[in-house]
């Protein structure tokens, strides 16, 4: 294995940070869940965001995408949004008499879904089993996805009217999920004194490109997990099966997001290592919509439950 | 301790307490019972619905009323039955006063003195697993209240606490083989803890035996040196009743005067015999013993009484003489008198056919063939289920019913022998046993109570006569199973004729018996023996102890470094070590690490809580980092980072 230098580190870092600083300037005062987004993109999974309606939820998205420099598209879901409006049709083309398959939104890099709960949840499978595959099949025909394919969905919470809750199988397919939450006063006060979000994203520059995400994704995997850190990990894991306080423990599938987000948060901290603080700051978004209190009515807040874990498992 | 109890713990408590007083139900008065679930179930409400425990007043009023009723329900306050139902009470009306930790360990403990108490009714097999099984949930629930650091699953509770009790095993055993045993027990049960035991009495009237023929419960096993005598041998003789008033057998005046002489036969039977409890005096050997078992006399018709009541399972050596002439030198006039008492004014009719056959006989051994054939050649039965007699049993049941159990012809037959002038008398006991070959001992059960007859001739001297066996040959040759018609009521256990079931019962009774030999019998005697098996002999007590102490400590030792062990392969790691060295050295300046707080989080916090230090506290964490979360190298040494830690200053 050749040993990550430092100019190594700098080469990853430099667009990590001017990626954050953007994105920083369009969404105020969220610094921390702009880290835990781009981490979840840079391990190669998908991010949910849900909150409220109005905090930002589909600005972020937005601003991610295009400081990425990644193609998008955005569908805005509904409860009469059909499989066919998201993957696209065949549809009969007379000169050529035969059929011409006119491919969906799905076809892009980053795909904003937004407010995924509110369609009905044939529409949502559809969209989530593109998320897993990696492509998509129609008329028997199998057409791979764009490289890369992050799906960025928002909700509402579920809670709120007209929503469809998405099944606990269907949200394992998302890396983390987020919660924005209302900004600080002084982000605030900077909100509304400033310009309009909508004519700071027209004016957005892209900070990088396809091929250098790619070899940012290729950074995090390289980054170094010890067998003390896996300890950990293994310890964190187990408390959630062996607790009564959680409703069924983490599945390996869990443990892995929970590694990978934890490497992403390590390399954009400017290590090639990761450390238990790397993988206690991904906790809230891997683990919160994975793992439900036991014993409680209502779901209870992911952060919470994450705070929960932490405290409960001592480092090893 | 102000700390609140968790429902889902109190939820146990009340679980395990069920299961500590599940035994006792059917023995307590019905309101005990109700007054459990009643209490139990309000607790439950109280813990889940978050309410208040109840008022002190509330509490002793109810204390107060529960005493009340236990004396109102049995008489008193002390005794094993009224005894342990005060415990079941008080244990649940504990539940509502506890309301700490401590509570619960007391009610915890009680509980295991609960289970305890199961003890005194009942030493099988199956009670003591039905009481490692409590001991094994209250174990668990003890585990449950002590557990630090959220709540723990019941799988896991359980699971632990067989792991503690397997632990606790080897102790156990060696604690059993081990410990100085006294002869006896170490205290007495109260009296009211024999009631209702089976076995023979020293009175019979018609019904007496064919009712303990309904119990299979087990009297006493014999184990053979040796040869085994014939079945029709197998006389196991118990009360001799002389007394009669006219319905039922009494045992009259006894004299422990010690056994007359006799001249034994040839042959001879050694055997050991393990006499279950029956809290009656005799003890039981083949007709006739040669020698006493230890602690008891004879009386002059050959009973052997033990001097205290058999409270306990006993065993004893014996040898038996099957033939031998007893009485032959002539009875005293007393001795006459007895033998020939016979109530005045009752069974007419059967005095009557007394004397006619005793005009008509040669002699009196032929009046004793006459009567035999009677039974044998005319219409008489042999049933567990007779008729009931009237006011003169013998002439109903000679003239009208005709069917009865070994204790009507017993009885009748000694009474003509009586009324035509022969001395007789009744004996009973048991006849028969059934060999099991599983363990090559004799069952000897209730089912096979006997009673049958002695008549005393001249020159000849006492007489052993079975009237039964001249009606029914088969139930002295093949016991009573095959004597009795199939449509009579017997315990399905003493049938025969299910062949698996025979073997299971045979299995199982080898099992309790050595059971009750090796586990309730592990007297001094058996430990000594088991001693000097092992080249110990003449063990004194002090010498157990010293091997005592010395397995505890050395199995204690073991688990202890087994535990050791495993902690310190944790603690091997040196960085782990040096880094541990350094956080407690921090600890000490009052900024001790969270356990689940990262080396980088806690070197920015400590570094600002003592900033005088803040460069070795970062150098060092650094360092730690490296070495434990970085990739594996040759340049950072683990002796650099022991160094600094030594040297840190603050």
């Amino acid at each position: 294995m050749n040993l990550p230098s430092a100019d190594f580190l700098t080469q990853m870092t430099q667009p990590i940070d001017r990626v954050l600083a953007q994105v920083n300037r369009i969404i105020l005062g969220k610094d921390h869940q702009i880290r835990l987004a781009l981490s979840c993109l840079l391990a190669g999974g998908h991010l949910l965001i849900e909150d409220i309606p109005g905090v930002g939820k589909t600005t972020l998205a937005h601003a991610l995408a295009t400081t990425l420099g990644l193609n998008f598209q955005r569908i805005q879901f509904t409860s009469d949004l059909l499989p066919a409006d998201i993957i696209g049709v065949s549809v009969y083309d007379r000169e050529e008499a035969s059929f011409k398959f006119h491919p969906g939104p799905i076809f892009t890099q980053v795909l904003l879904a937004d407010e995924v709960n509110r369609a009905t949840p044939k529409t949502q499978s559809a969209l989530l089993e593109a998320m897993e595959e990696r492509q998509v099949t129609t008329e028997g025909e199998t057409r791979p996805l764009p490289e890369p394919f992050f799906v960025i969905a928002t909700q509402n919470p579920s809670h709120q009217v007209g929503t469809f809750p998405l099944p606990e199988s269907q949200l394992d397919r998302f890396l983390m999920r987020i919660q924005l939450g209302y900004p600080g006063p002084d982000a605030e006060r900077a909100l509304l004194q400033g310009s309009s979000r909508r004519d700071l994203l027209n004016r957005l520059e892209p900070c990088t490109g396809p091929a250098e995400l790619a070899s940012l994704r290729d950074g995090v995997t390289r980054v170094h997990a010890a067998p003390a850190l896996i300890d950990y990990l293994q310890a964190l894991i187990q408390h959630t099966r062996a607790s009564t306080e959680f409703a069924g423990g983490l599945s390996p599938r869990a443990g892995l997001a929970l590694l990978h987000a934890a490497r992403a948060w390590a390399l954009m901290d400017g290590r090639s290592e990761v450390l238990p603080e790397d993988v206690q700051a991904v906790i809230p978004g891997v683990v919160g919509h994975r793992l439900h209190a036991a014993g409680q009515h209502g779901r209870i807040n992911g952060v919470d439950v994450a705070a929960r874990l932490i405290a409960a498992v001592a480092i090893p | 301790m102000t700390k609140s109890l968790d429902p889902r713990n109190v939820t146990w408590m009340a679980l395990s307490m069920a299961l500590v007083m599940l035994p006792h139900v059917e023995r307590l008065p019905l309101w005990i019972s109700l007054l459990a679930v009643l209490v139990v179930g309000w607790r439950l409400y109280v813990a889940w619905q978050g309410m208040s425990l109840p008022k002190k007043w509330l509490l002793l009023l109810l204390v107060a009323a529960a005493s009340a009723g236990i004396y109102l329900s049995f008489g008193t306050l002390f005794g094993r039955d009224s005894g342990v139902a005060l415990l079941v009470v008080m244990l649940t009306l504990k539940l509502l006063e506890m309301a700490s930790l401590r509570d619960a360990m007391i009610v915890i403990f009680l509980s295991y003195f609960g289970i305890l108490t199961e003890f005194l009714y009942s030493q099988t097999i199956p009670t003591a697993l039905l009481m490692l099984v409590g001991v094994w949930v209250v174990t668990a629930t003890m585990i449950g209240l002590q557990w630090r650091g959220g709540a723990i699953r019941y799988q896991d509770s359980l699971r632990l606490s067989l792991q503690m009790l397997a632990q606790a095993t080897p102790l156990m055993l060696v604690l059993f083989l081990l410990f100085p045993r006294v002869q006896g027990p170490l205290w007495g049960l109260p009296r009211d803890a024999y009631a209702g035991i089976t076995g023979l009495s020293d009175s019979m009237s018609p019904g007496t035996l064919s009712q303990l023929t309904l119990s299979d419960a087990v009297a006493f096993r014999v184990q053979f040196q040796g040869a085994m005598p014939k079945p029709t041998q197998l006389y196991w003789r118990g009360p001799v009743l002389w007394y009669f008033d006219g319905m039922s057998w009494h045992m009259g005046i006894s004299f422990e005067s010690g056994a007359p002489s006799y001249s034994p036969g040839a042959e001879a039977f050694s055997y050991t015999v393990t006499l279950e409890p029956h809290d009656k005096r005799w003890l039981f050997a083949l007709d006739l013993p040669a020698k006493l078992a230890p602690n008891s006399r004879f009386t002059n018709d050959f009973q052997m009484l033990s001097i205290t009541p058999v409270r306990q399972r006993m065993r004893y050596e014996m040898t038996s003489h099957t033939s031998y002439r007893l009485g032959y030198e002539g009875l005293t006039s007393f001795e006459r008198r007895r033998a020939l008492q016979l109530p005045e004014g009752y069974n007419w009719r059967a005095r009557a056919l007394a004397q006619n056959m005793r005009r008509a006989a040669r002699d009196e051994t032929d009046m004793v063939d006459r009567v035999l054939g009677m039974f044998r050649t005319q219409q008489f039965f042999y049933t567990l289920t007779p008729p009931l007699l009237g006011e003169h049993p013998i002439d109903e049941f000679l003239f009208t019913t005709r069917s009865g159990f070994c204790e009507h012809y017993a009885s009748a037959f000694v009474f003509l022998m009586r009324a035509a002038g022969i001395p007789a008398r009744v004996v009973t006991g048991y006849q028969g046993g059934e060999l099991n070959p599983v363990g090559n001992y004799m069952i000897v059960r209730q089912s096979e109570a006997h009673a049958w007859a002695e008549v005393w001739l001249e020159d000849k001297g006492w007489l052993r006569v079975d009237p039964t066996a001249a009606v029914s040959p088969l139930r002295v040759e093949s016991g009573i199973a095959a004597a009795i018609p199939a449509t009579d009521p017997l315990p399905l256990l003493i049938r025969g004729d299910i062949e698996w079931l025979r073997q299971l019962r045979f299995t199982w009774d080898s099992l309790a018996n050595t059971w009750n030999q090796w586990v309730l019998g592990y007297n001094p005697e058996r430990q000594f023996w088991l001693l000097s098996r092992v080249g110990l002999d003449r063990a004194t007590w002090q010498t157990l102890a010293t091997i005592l102490v010395a397995t505890t400590t050395l199995i204690t030792l073991m688990f202890a470094f087994a535990m050791l062990r495993r902690l310190s392969r944790r603690t091997r790691d040196p960085v782990a070590k040096a880094y541990r060295k350094f956080c407690r050295k921090l600890a000490r300046r009052g900024a001790p690490r969270a356990p689940s707080e990262g080396p980088a989080d806690y070197a920015v916090r400590a570094a600002a809580q003592l900033p005088h230090a803040a460069a070795a506290i970062k150098a060092i964490s650094e360092r730690y980092i490296k070495l434990r979360y970085g990739r594996p190298r040759g340049g950072e040494s683990v002796r650099e980072l022991k160094r600094l830690v030594a040297e840190l200053k603050v």
